[in-house]
């Protein structure tokens, strides 16, 4: 079987409201599909379901050919999990912090020393959780989540208001994982960060999928509306729409040596998600 | 025990050295007795008037602040997630707090038991006292901290309900008509009983602490099965 995660038709309520509605989604194993939707369009709860942290409505869903409901102490040790709200205990130290998740599954601590030389966090081993800054905690919140080098790892919102350096750090540490073969399940509010890691996107609004694919694929399947934009010696911007006759036009500013650069403006995953629902993708 | 229970435990004892609160709830009283054993003593006042006295009030202060603290911080902070997603059940989590709180509690009594003079089948006594007295304000406490949302949640449900248990027994011993409400509750039969070490157990008391504690089991089931930590 080459497919880590499945969902079929899986709907879910939270009381009358329906959160999420007729999913159909599948995930190679190996493969870093990134769940891409506005902040309370069901990503977190996806997540929840598939970890077995929540009961799902209807529909059917398995990891690693179980279903979640029914996953027992062998099964949680194939997956690592990065919530958004990283669930870390404050008081305790880095190390303590790694070393109780190796306890919990009757692991001694020879992974750990490794584990935070990885995420840069070695140095700082012995601090509280609470002496951390964001990008810190994240970056340990990620390193319990690879400690037991799972199988499936899921991410949700992992860069979420970091800063730049740290978010870049995040990216080569969810590319490594990739690479050796982890099946990763990425939630994002942010279009860069998709079209830079994932090999598909799930388009994800008001519960359900409007968009699947290969970003690139998705892209160059809505491009349309592709247009080419001038810009001239004098500073001047021009944006064209793609059409036959404007080459003429174009000609005529290279033939006066009025042209500072040119190129195509293909449109982004942003452009498409407002093509496709109406609205922006603001978090 | 399983390596959850072991970990559950070893936790809880690096994180409560650096939780000021909970450490504070568990040394408090053995340190009040101590000071006020060696410091005052007046004329007529009864035996192990200090002991006793904070006795009751530390099993139904430290237990139950501590098991609301503990379960609340971890809801709050999303921690217990993250032992869900480690396969840990919540009767194992629940047992690895009452193992260490209803541990440290014992030793606290013990020091207490000694600062007061008793010795053997006294102190032994007192202990088991001491012990059922933990173990109610425990499921107390866990109970409460089950049903609370967030911290301030269960300070605010935990603070009147550890007020009652640890100072009515106090205070029913200045006034009547206090005794009279307070005698049905398991503090008081048991300072009762901490201050009659040498009589037998009275019919009252056996049946009061019996129906507190089956009260105290059901509430906490039927808290369990509608709040769960599973979910």
């Amino acid at each position: 079987m080459n497919k880590a995660i499945i969902i079929k038709d899986l709907s879910h309520f939270f009381g009358e409201v329906e959160v999420l509605s007729h999913l159909d989604l599948s995930v190679d194993k190996g493969e870093l599909l990134g769940l891409l939707g506005p902040s309370g369009a069901g990503k977190t709860t996806l997540i929840h379901i598939l970890t077995g942290q929540l009961k799902f409505t209807k529909g059917n869903c398995c990891i690693l050919g179980k279903s979640p409901l029914n996953m027992a102490g062998e099964d949680y040790k194939q997956i690592g999990i990065m919530m958004d709200n990283l669930g870390l205990y404050e008081r305790m130290s880095c190390y303590d912090n790694l070393k109780f998740y190796q306890m919990l599954d009757g692991k001694r601590k020879e992974n750990i020393e490794p584990v935070l030389k990885k995420v840069g966090l070695w140095e700082a081993r012995k601090t509280q959780i609470m002496h951390l800054s964001k990008g810190m905690k994240n970056r340990l919140a990620f390193a319990r989540a690879i400690l037991r080098q799972p199988k499936i790892l899921f991410l949700d919102e992992p860069t979420s208001g970091l800063d730049p350096t740290t978010v870049t750090a995040i990216h080569q540490m969810i590319l490594e994982e990739k690479h050796r073969g982890t099946t990763i399940f990425l939630t994002t509010h942010n279009m860069h960060e998709s079209e830079k890691l994932c090999d598909k996107i799930a388009l994800l609004n008001n519960g359900k999928i409007v968009e699947y694919g290969n970003p690139n694929d998705i892209c160059r399947r809505y491009n349309y509306k592709k247009k080419i934009n001038i810009h001239l010696k004098n500073g001047q911007d021009i944006v064209f729409d793609h059409t036959r006759e404007i080459w003429e036009v174009i000609k005529t500013y290279f033939i006066n040596d009025e042209v500072e650069t040119i190129h195509s403006t293909e449109p982004n995953l942003e452009n498409i998600f407002m093509e496709l629902t109406g609205r922006k993708f603001d978090i | 025990m399983t390596n959850h229970i072991k970990a559950i435990l070893w936790k809880q004892l690096k994180d409560t050295i650096k939780n000021k609160n909970i450490f504070i709830q568990f040394v408090m009283f053995p340190c009040l007795t101590i000071l006020m054993e060696n410091t005052i003593h007046i004329e007529n006042m009864p035996e192990h008037f200090f002991t006793n006295l904070f006795a009751i009030m530390y099993t139904g202060m430290a237990p139950l602040t501590s098991a609301t603290a503990v379960i609340a911080e971890e809801k709050e902070k999303n921690t217990l997630c993250v032992l869900q997603l480690c396969n840990v059940k919540a009767f194992e989590y629940l047992i690895g707090n009452a193992i260490y709180i209803i541990s440290i509690c014992m030793i606290g009594s013990f020091v207490m038991g000694l600062t007061g003079g008793y010795a053997g089948t006294a102190l032994l006594k007192f202990m088991l006292i001491m012990f059922l007295g933990h173990c109610c304000s425990f499921l107390l406490g866990a109970a409460i901290g089950v049903m609370s949302k967030n911290q301030m949640t269960a300070t605010s449900i935990g603070v009147p309900v550890m007020m009652i248990l640890s100072f009515l027994p106090m205070l029913s011993t200045f006034n009547e008509t206090i005794k009279k409400f307070s005698k049905f509750i398991f503090s008081e039969q048991l300072y009762i009983l901490v201050n009659n070490l040498t009589e037998n157990i009275t019919t009252e008391t056996g049946f009061i602490l019996t129906c507190n504690f089956v009260l105290i089991i059901i509430f906490f089931l039927i808290t369990y099965k509608n709040v769960s930590l599973e979910s």
